[in-house]
């Protein structure tokens, strides 16, 4: 039984052989496609990851002000009435805002830390600032602040590169600098953060915000993670975009292959039956060939999917991902695997493409060869 | 001897099934390894109490995803749609409650 099956496979490959440049085209733009699509799946799937365990510790409740349907921001006399809450354990106002630097056509996010704040004068910097602007601890920054006047800021700390993907745009400092520098006046937060004891009554508690306060925006920290989680979905913007046009590109090339066979090819399953082949060792050779070619391509796409993805920092989407910022995080993925995804894209790769070599080959087989043959 | 074509064949497949196997590991080795890289981050996060992951810097509401305005889309001038190619990628935030637009 081995043996029949070894010396099938070893016509099969020979007659691949046979038309080398062809099967080796075939072979590259299927591995080429599998290589995209699983390069999406891996990339979008560790980001989505990397985003539920990190922003699970995301505030519970972030309040928002609108004003004409714009982000506003808080009094922070909101405090007193939304601290009152039944559930509500603690609240603090955050501070942070953008800053646009010109000269390098970055935007940078202030931000101002509820402990640990820099001294006045002095800021720390996420590891992307201090790339981009060649700054390091001891050094002077100047931004021009809200006035047109500037500000200089000496650097204390260089968050920790591991931390880019959270931290890679951030100036931290302290409550006087940020409200000095941005002009925000001192009874005002741009949200508050609210914790909460009980995280089922996250809604109730929300809902009662905007009861009290109708220009309110609670965000649930559950918003938030869905957010990442529809952000990067498969379904998401151009993601669904490249999805259809790999999809497009598999189901003419699958089209192609069930639409029929060469001339070639039918003389050769005409010949095969002529010499004594029965029709089912041609459809075991037709599956054979079908097999070659989409296991060797569904392999080596995911294998350099991986490997473009977690060692190679997904370097092909960094141009898509950066879009006009200069100012963008360096990042290496943890990779988080969903095997889920890898076993749905091998049965849409695999499957239909051995099949549809199959079908074709069977209307053939089952012909007399005579006719086959002419 | 000359090698069969399917030895060949089929060594070329147990060798990329190897290599398979060798990443799977190189994930679960690389997902342990990290944790401690994980959680410093997520402390970071808990600390300066941070809502977004620092992906799209190029405009305000791309960097901050889940705390945008739902009117993004005219926040540079009235008349702009959406202009930036990472608008392109993400979608609105998700809301469910609160007093979005």
């Amino acid at each position: 039984m081995i043996r029949r099956q070894r010396h099938i496979l070893d016509f099969t490959i020979s007659s691949l052989l046979r038309q080398k440049g062809k099967n080796g085209g075939l072979l590259l733009v299927y591995g080429v496609i599998v290589f995209v699509v699983a390069s999406i799946l891996l990339f979008t799937h560790a980001l989505r990851r990397e985003a539920e365990l990190l922003l699970r510790d995301a505030p519970e409740i972030v309040v928002q002000r609108t004003l004409a349907g714009r982000h506003h921001p808080v009094p922070i006399a909101w405090m007193e009435r939304v601290g009152e809450i039944n559930g509500v354990t603690s609240l603090r106002p955050r501070l942070w805002g953008y800053h646009y630097d010109p000269l390098i056509r970055a935007n940078f996010t202030l931000l101002v830390p509820a402990e640990n704040q820099p001294p006045a004068g002095s800021v720390d910097i996420g590891a992307g600032v201090s790339k981009i602007r060649g700054a390091h601890p001891g050094d002077i920054m100047v931004f021009p602040g809200h006035d047109g006047v500037a500000r200089s800021f000496a650097v204390r700390e260089v968050l920790s590169g591991d931390s880019q993907l959270l931290t890679g745009d951030l100036v931290l400092l302290s409550e006087n600098d940020y409200r000095d520098f941005s002009g925000l006046p001192s009874g005002q937060a741009t949200d508050l953060a609210v914790t909460v004891r009980n995280p089922k009554e996250l809604g109730t508690i929300a809902e009662k915000i905007t009861r009290i306060y109708p220009d309110s925006r609670p965000i649930q920290r559950s918003e938030i993670l869905r957010t990442y989680d529809a952000a990067f979905s498969w379904r998401s913007g151009l993601l669904l975009v490249i999805f259809s046009a790999a999809a497009l590109a598999f189901a003419i090339f699958a089209w192609d292959k069930a639409t029929g066979l060469s001339a070639d090819q039918r003389r050769e399953i005409g010949i095969l039956k002529a010499i004594g082949w029965e029709t089912s060792d041609v459809m075991l050779m037709k599956c054979w060939e079908g097999s070659v070619i989409s296991l060797t391509a569904f392999l080596a796409g995911v294998i350099l999917a991986y490997l473009h993805v977690f060692l190679g920092s997904a370097s092909l989407f960094a141009p898509v991902l950066k879009g006009w910022s200069t100012l963008y995080p360096a990042f290496r993925l943890t990779p988080y695997l969903d095997f889920g995804e890898i076993v749905v894209l091998f049965l849409l790769t695999v499957v239909p493409y051995t099949v549809a070599t199959i079908v074709p080959s069977w209307r053939a087989a089952v012909t007399d060869p005579d006719q086959v043959m002419r | 001897m000359r090698v069969r074509r399917s030895t060949l064949f089929l060594g070329m497949l147990g060798g990329l099934l190897l290599l398979c196997a060798g990443l799977l590991l190189h994930a679960s080795s690389t997902v342990r390894n990290s944790q401690r890289r994980l959680s410093a981050n997520a402390s970071l996060v808990r600390r300066l109490a941070l809502t977004d992951l620092c992906l799209f810097t190029e405009a305000s509401y791309t960097r901050h995803l889940a705390t945008s305005d739902l009117s993004s889309a005219f926040q540079e001038t009235p008349m702009s749609l959406e202009h930036f190619p990472s608008g392109a990628l993400v979608q609105p935030p998700v809301r469910t409650s609160g007093t979005s637009p």
